[in-house]
Order: C-alpha cells, then structure tokens, then sequence
C-alpha cells in the first residue's frame, strides 16, 4: 500500500508500484486536470509539484512519492479563488486549446514561489520544459510577469501547499 | 429524417437526399425529433435553429462548431447577440449536437479539404443570400477556418437578425403600433415615443409561431455593439483550474482503458501474435487483433500499455517496406520531370503564354521542397467507445462530429440512427481531428472487448499514424525582361489538393503557367493548419524573394510594384513595412524577410526577423499586418496571429516526418522537435478592417511564417533555404554584408 497526499488529502493505493503518478492521479482519483502529453518527460502537460517542487508526474512512479506530498492543478485555488497565477491566465486569456495549461501553470507557479521577480531568462528556463502547441508562449510570459509585478501579499496568502 | 418544409427566410429546405438545415423556425410540435432535446422545457422556443430565449430572457446561442481553442464558439455568439441586441451578460452558448438537423454529412466530407462551393447539383435550389447560407451550413466540420466567415457571416448573424425581426413583429401587434416605433436594445424592445419596455421573453413563444422573414436586414459596421469586441472567451476559466473536459478526461460506466499499435507500415496487416505474456500481466482484460493493429484492453492504462509492449507481433511484408523519404522525392523528381518532357500534366492556371518571346528574357529556375509532417495535437489521439448490440456511442473530441458518426456506423456496419455522438474540448486539432480513424478503432475495441473502453494513443503512435501534411515539390522557371521586370512564371508541382488557389499568386505578371501531376505515395494524408497554403506559401513567396535579388531590388518594393490589382494586400504589405521599420537597417548577423498571403478570405503581411549566430538561427520578432475583412474579436484574432505563426516557426525550424523502410522516424517529442518558450519571438499583429469579406483566423498565420522565415535568414546570411526544414541547413553569418538589399 502506497500513500500520498494530494492536494492535502492523505490517499491510499494499492497500484503496481511502477505505475506512474499521472494514471494514479487520472484513474484512482478522477484529477483529470493533470494532462497526459508524451509520456516520456518531453513536454510538460503532465505537471505536478512534489513538496513544492514541479515534477513530471508520467515519468514519476508512484513508489517514489510514498509518503509524499504532490499538489494538483486542482489544488492551487483555496477558497478565496483562484490562484493570482490562474487569474494572470484569465486576464491574458491565455489557453487557446487549453491543454497544455494546468502544466503551464504548475510550472509557473513554482517558478513564482522561489522568485517573485523572475527576469526573462528565468522565465524562458523555467518555462522550456513545458510545451504550448497552440503557441501562447508571448502570453504565458506576460502573464507570469504580470503575477511578479503585481499584489504580492495575495500571492503569498495562496493556498499553495507548503513543503511537508 | 423528415422532410423540411420550404418556408421562411433560411429554409433551403430538401436538397438532394438529405436536408439542409438552415435555420428553420422550430415551433412547439415541430416535427423533428433530433432538435427535440435542445428545446428542453415547456414555455421555451426555439425561435430558429441558432438562438433560443428562455423566459427567464436568457438567450441560448446553438453554435454548429466545436472548440479546439480558436475562441470561435464565443466569436459566433458575439454575431448571433448583436444582431438580435442581445444583452451580452444573458447570452450563452451550447454546441450544437452531431444531428443532421445541424449539417450535411454527404456535403461536409467533400468540403473538408477546403472546397467551399456548392456542388453543382444543388445550385439550382439555392440563390443570392440563400446560396451563401447554404454554402455556409453544408458542414459542421470546424476546419477551413470556417467558422467565421462561413456560420458567422451567414448564419448567426441572420439568425439573430431574423429573431429580432420577429420578436419585434409580435411586439407591434401586442402593442397596436408599427413596427418603426419601437427599438430593441440589450434584450429588451422598447416603444421609442413612450419608453415603454419588454424583454424579449415575453414576445419569444409567439414570435416562435411566426413566418420567418425572408431577407433579415443585418447591421452595417457602425451600427455593431457587441462584434469587434475582444469578450473575454466563455472556455477560458475553466482551463485553468483543470475542470476543462476533454475528451481524454471521460469516464463512463464500467469503462477499461486500451492502448494500441498500429501496422509501422501504412496499409500492414498482422500475421502472428504472440500475446501469451501481455495476457499474464495482472490488470489485462483482453488481447484486440484489429487486422492491422493490435490492442490491449486493462484495468488501467499503465496496465494496457505495458502489457502491450510485451507482445510480439509478426506484420505481413507491404509493398512499401523498403519506402523511404528518399526515395518519395526521387519519385516526385522522376514524374516532374516527365512531365515536362512529355507535356503531360494537369492544368492549373493559364495566363498569356510564358513561352514566347523567351529569348529575350533572363531565365531564373528554382526548385523547392518540403516533407510530411504530423500535427502534433498537444492531446494524443483518443476516444471513449461503448458498443452494445447494434448501437455505439462516441465520447471524444471531434472537429467532425457528424463525420465521426457516420464513419463509425460504417465500420462496424451499424445503422448511423444508433451511434450518438458527445463531443469535447479538443487539445488541439489542426485538421486532425476532422479524421475519425481512433473512434473507429475505439468502437471496434469496445465490441471485441464486449465493455466501454477509453483507447488512447501514445505520443508516438500519435506521430507515426498520422495522416500527414503531404510533402511536395515545386519548381518554378520565371523570365526577367530588360527592366528586371518578370514577364514569366511557370511552376510545375506534385499533387493538387485544396483549396484550388493555393499555389497562385496575387502579383501582376503577365505571363503565367502553373500545372502539376500526380505522384502518389502510400503516406496517409490530410488536411494540416491551412492546408495546401502551408507548402505554396512557401514556395511562391520564396521564388518571389529569389526574383526580387536577381533583380537587385528590394524584396518589399519588387512586390510592391506588382500589387496594382490588390488594394488590400497593397495595404497590408505597406502596414507590416512600416510597423516592422522595414527601411531601417537592422544590423551584422541579422536580417529581415517578407511574405504575404491571402487565405482563407483573409490577408496576411509578415516580417521575420532574425539573428543568425554561430550558424544558429534565433527568431526575434515578428510582425504581422492581418486583414480579416472584419475582426469580430480582435484579441481573438490577435491569438490566432500569434498561435499560426508558432505553429509556422515550428514546421519550418524543425518540422520533418521522414521515412525509413515505408515507416516514420519520429515518435516522441525528442524526435519531433517543437518550438519552445525560449526560442519564440515576440509577435506583434496589427489589424486592417477593409470590411472586405469576413476571412477566417486559425489559419492565416500559418502560410506567410515560413517563408518570411527562410527570406530573413536569407538576407541575414545569404544562404537560401529551399529545402524545409531550416534545421537541416548550416549557415554563414559573413555573407550579410555584400547583400543588404532589404535594409
Ligand atoms: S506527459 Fe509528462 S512530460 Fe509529457
Ligand atoms: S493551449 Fe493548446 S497546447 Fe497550449
């Protein structure tokens, strides 16, 4: 029996332990935010944090993050809505198919977390791993720049889970 | 299905064997049983097939297009509400469902590679507005950049202007006055001499039962309130948060999931499965021996997909197996050339006689070549499938519902009455998911497996089964006079698909001869991002570039001087000159190129610029002028630009499927290169409203990227790229200086 806690919740399974994170999260828990891109670390859609950290959750086997804290796209809002980085999103309407977007934005908001003021190139390294094939690079960014220039204190309070 | 009545403003009533449905006032205890389900509770109308007003005054728009992330749904709305004076805070939207009320199968299959006109059979039955109308509602496909300039234009605009005709006609029969006195305003109708006002609702079941009119009056530009405003997009919040359904995000009842490999070679068939190991994996269902893939249903995906890598599988020998891209263009090469010699071929375009009087000219050939390429949808291919008995329903994302449908009751030979459809997002489609070969598959498993299945394709099957962008070749011959002016242009290419106007150009040259032949291969193929305009914009507008240094002109003025006909790409070119500054030098390692295309009803100018270092080539900017005629949502619009050039950038920079021994190189992401964030360049789009024709917006961007691309590492380096992808080139950053014409 493997457990990990997602989005705060403690959660039992009882998988193949190389099963990666992604199926547990998409097929035991219904988190279907959590998007199936390559399979093989290339592209991002499948974006999680452990502890905080952004992690792809399909090249993750479940056995490693026993006891462990992951945090979903469905996880970053609290009950004060939306997480200024997914407001960012709405303001710059940034998805246009929107698949790649929970990735986008779970890698944003880690970048965000560590530093509040990330400059292009910072943005551009934390940003590669994730792909947009519908092309909102230029948006995502002004968006990310947006959340670094703006009310930092609602960004702080967010609802994010904090290293375990 | 029922015969439609001819009445009213939009109904083309029966044409051919199958109707037409365009927006037929539906009454209550209308007889068709499809739309029933959109009029869900008593005391509502459909006042036609596009709108519905409740009677709380909320207003339902029914919208024949799905989304893959164009905003399109919101756009057609913003034309529905504006016509009828919707308040835009009471307006919403539904998808209309894969019924033939909302679309014509038989004529959507033929319109998807792009041929927009009425078949001939039906030309009789239509006229003047009624024609475009029904040009406009002959599909449901979201493909051709349609949306807009077709549905839009002609359908929900009508749609809401009829309404509001008729809302207003039953407000003046209530109200015992004339029609002329009153006015409508954000949902509400209002007596102009006493201020008296109702909102819509109250008059919407009996303007239901009222004649349609026959030729609605639509707004002019200036009377517009709610189009060519960017509305935040309905779809938008929920693909943050991650609630945004998909259609790899179903679940059904009792569903198993499945993964599959297909025959490496197109056309393949298994011969023998060794599945003694994928059956002892715990989780494994079944084994699905589809003939030319096979599957394996599980309890959960990873369970599936392992279990499936497991297999040993021995495929029948092709006769492409020893197929490869080599050998493709070598045969493209072989048939070019015998059509030249012969003078067989196909006729494409004649204009003079780009022959006679050849002596005098100087003569300029080029050849230019680009591979097959995959679509790349973020979202792999997938769908959910259950059949029981004689009926199947599809759960996934379609550009294509109807299509979807009826392909799926073919295949597994059921009655199309039996298969429902429910579509999804799409993450991404590009013309992908206008093919429905994995809701085949899907429903093919579910029957074998005898449960729901959810099949999903990994991202290298998605690669490797694709059916592709096609590679072509072109070669161009084209004759300066004395004055450097050209006076010739002939071009041979191979394999015409659509649209027709594809490989012609706007420019004013005399003389013109443009042919091709057939050559085909056994690569699958269909339409990708602006069809045959992504290769032809290439290669006309590289050749153009190559005639303008020939004639030591700059790129810019030699098209200029040759746009007397064109007002609006004459506009276009001269915006994106200025916004990009072209006329300013731009610097050592650096350069800008040019090209400008017309497609899909809408014209796009561009400049690249690029900085060429160590044989790198890095993007910068790009700046693009668009004239879409009109921009219902100009941020909209804005996005398109933005998502139609990366989408070019990529091709052009990388993109490249090749063949080795009749089966695709690439698979993953690591193979199939993408544009990433920090090679993208800043875009920047500028919009002309010429109130020309209402064009589309998915498409556009993507035909003008490549070569303004390869025409900026041109002018930056002096090497010319003729051959896509860029990546295969090495470049001199020295040559720059001797050949600075375009700065
Ligand atoms: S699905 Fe995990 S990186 Fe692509
Ligand atoms: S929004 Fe479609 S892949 Fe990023």
């Amino acid at each position: 029996m493997i457990t990990v806690t997602v989005n705060g919740r403690s959660q039992h399974f009882d998988v193949a332990p190389d099963t990666p994170l992604l199926w547990v999260l998409r097929e035991n828990l219904a988190l279907t935010g959590t998007k199936f891109g390559c399979g093989a670390g290339q592209c991002g859609a499948c974006t999680v944090h452990l502890n905080g950290v952004p992690i792809r959750s399909c090249m993750t086997p479940i056995q490693v993050v026993d006891q462990m804290q992951i945090t979903t796209i469905e996880g970053i809002s609290n009950d004060q809505g939306l997480h200024p980085v997914q407001q960012a999103w709405i303001d710059h309407q940034v998805p246009q198919c929107g698949y790649c977007q929970s990735g986008q934005i779970m890698s944003a908001v880690a970048l965000l977390d560590k530093n509040n003021h990330p400059s292009d190139e910072e943005i551009d390294r934390a940003m590669a791993g994730n792909i947009c094939r519908c092309g909102m690079y230029g948006r995502i960014k002004a968006a990310i720049k947006r959340v670094s220039d703006g009310d930092q204190k609602f960004y702080d309070a967010s609802g994010e889970v904090n290293n375990g | 299905m029922g015969k439609w009545t001819r009445r009213g403003f939009i109904t083309a009533g029966v044409i051919g064997s199958s109707a037409l449905v365009i927006g037929v006032a539906i009454r209550p205890g209308h007889r068709v049983a499809e739309l029933t389900g959109s009029v869900a509770d008593e005391g509502e109308t459909l006042v036609n097939a596009w709108v519905k007003i409740d009677t709380q005054n909320q207003i339902t728009a029914i919208v024949p297009h799905s989304e893959m992330g164009q905003g399109a749904q919101t756009a057609l709305t913003q034309m529905l509400a504006d016509e009828l004076d919707a308040c835009w805070e009471d307006v919403s939207f539904i998808e209309a469902p894969a019924e033939d009320g909302f679309a014509n199968y038989a004529l959507g299959k033929g319109f998807i590679l792009g041929d927009t006109e009425v078949p001939a059979i039906l030309m009789g039955s239509v006229d003047g507005l009624f024609l475009q109308l029904t040009k406009a509602f002959h599909l449901q496909i979201t493909g051709g950049s349609s949306s807009i300039r077709a549905t839009g234009v002609y359908g929900m605009r009508v749609a809401g202007a009829a309404a509001r005709e008729m809302l207003l006609a039953e407000a003046a029969l209530t109200w015992q006055v004339p029609v002329d006195a009153l006015q409508t305003k954000e949902g509400k109708i209002i007596h102009k001499a006493t201020g008296k006002q109702a909102a819509f609702s109250e008059f919407a079941v009996q303007a239901g039962r009222r004649e349609p009119p026959a030729k609605p009056k639509l707004k002019a530009i200036t009377e517009f309130s709610i189009m060519g405003q960017s509305k935040p997009r309905h779809d938008i919040p929920a693909k943050v948060d991650g609630s945004a359904a998909f259609g790899i995000d179903v679940v059904v009842d009792g569903m198993k999931y499945a993964a599959i490999t297909a025959a490496p070679v197109f056309g393949g068939s298994i011969i023998r499965l060794d599945t003694a190991k994928a059956e002892s994996i715990p989780g494994v269902l079944k084994v699905v021996d589809l003939g030319n893939a096979v599957a394996v249903v599980a309890e959960g995906y990873w369970q599936a997909k392992t279990a499936l890598a497991s297999i040993d599988v021995t495929w029948g020998k092709t006769a492409n197996d020893d197929v490869d891209s080599e050998a493709i263009f070598a045969q493209f090469q072989r048939d070019i050339n015998a059509a030249k010699e012969t003078g067989e071929s196909h006729e494409d375009l004649i204009i003079g006689d780009p022959v006679r009087g050849a002596e005098q000219w100087r003569v300029v050939e080029r050849q230019y070549t680009v591979p097959y390429l995959a679509h790349a949808c973020m979202e792999p291919m997938n769908a959910v499938a259950s059949v029981v008995g004689d009926s199947c329903e599809i759960w996934t994302g379609s550009q294509n519902p109807l299509g979807f449908r009826y392909d799926v009751a073919a295949a597994l030979d059921l009655d199309p009455e039996n298969v429902s459809f429910h579509n999804y997002f799409m993450g991404g489609g590009f013309g992908r998911r206008s093919v429905s070969d994995v809701a085949v598959q899907a429903a093919q498993i579910s029957r074998q497996a005898g449960l729901p299945v959810k099949l999903i394709w990994s991202r290298e099957e998605d690669t490797r089964q694709d059916y592709y962008r096609p590679a072509v070749m072109s070669e161009f011959r084209a004759g300066l006079d004395q004055d450097n002016r050209p006076v010739s242009w002939e071009n041979i290419y191979v394999d015409k698909h659509d649209p027709a106007e594809a490989p012609h150009i706007p420019y004013a040259i005399a003389n013109q001869k443009i042919h091709f032949v057939d050559s085909p291969t056994h690569v699958p193929f269909g339409p990708w991002r602006s069809v045959d305009h992504s290769q032809h914009g290439f290669f006309t507008e590289s050749f153009v570039d190559e005639l303008a240094y020939e004639a030591a002109q700059d790129p810019y003025q030699f098209r200029r001087d040759m746009l007397g006909g064109h007002p609006r790409l004459l506009a276009a070119l001269d915006l994106v000159a200025e916004k990009s500054q072209w006329n300013v030098p731009i610097g050592k390692g650096r350069g800008r190129g040019i090209a400008l295309q017309e497609s899909f009803g809408t014209v796009v100018a561009e400049v690249v610029e690029v900085t060429v270092q160590e044989g790198q080539v890095k993007v910068d900017r790009v700046v693009i002028a668009v004239d879409p005629g009109f921009a219902v949502s100009p941020d909209g619009l804005k996005a398109q630009m933005e998502s139609g050039v990366v989408y070019g950038l990529t091709a052009a920079l990388y993109g490249e499927v090749s063949l080795h021994r009749g089966r695709v190189t690439q698979g993953n992401f690591d193979t199939y290169n993408m544009l990433r964030m920090p090679h993208a360049p800043v875009i920047e789009t500028h919009i002309i409203s010429s109130d020309a024709n209402w064009g589309g917006a998915g498409e556009p961007g993507v035909p003008g990227t490549a070569p303004a691309l390869t025409n900026a590492i041109y002018a930056a380096t002096g090497t010319r790229v003729r051959d896509l992808p860029v990546s295969k080139y090495e470049f001199d950053v020295e040559f720059r200086e001797e050949n600075n014409l375009s700065s």
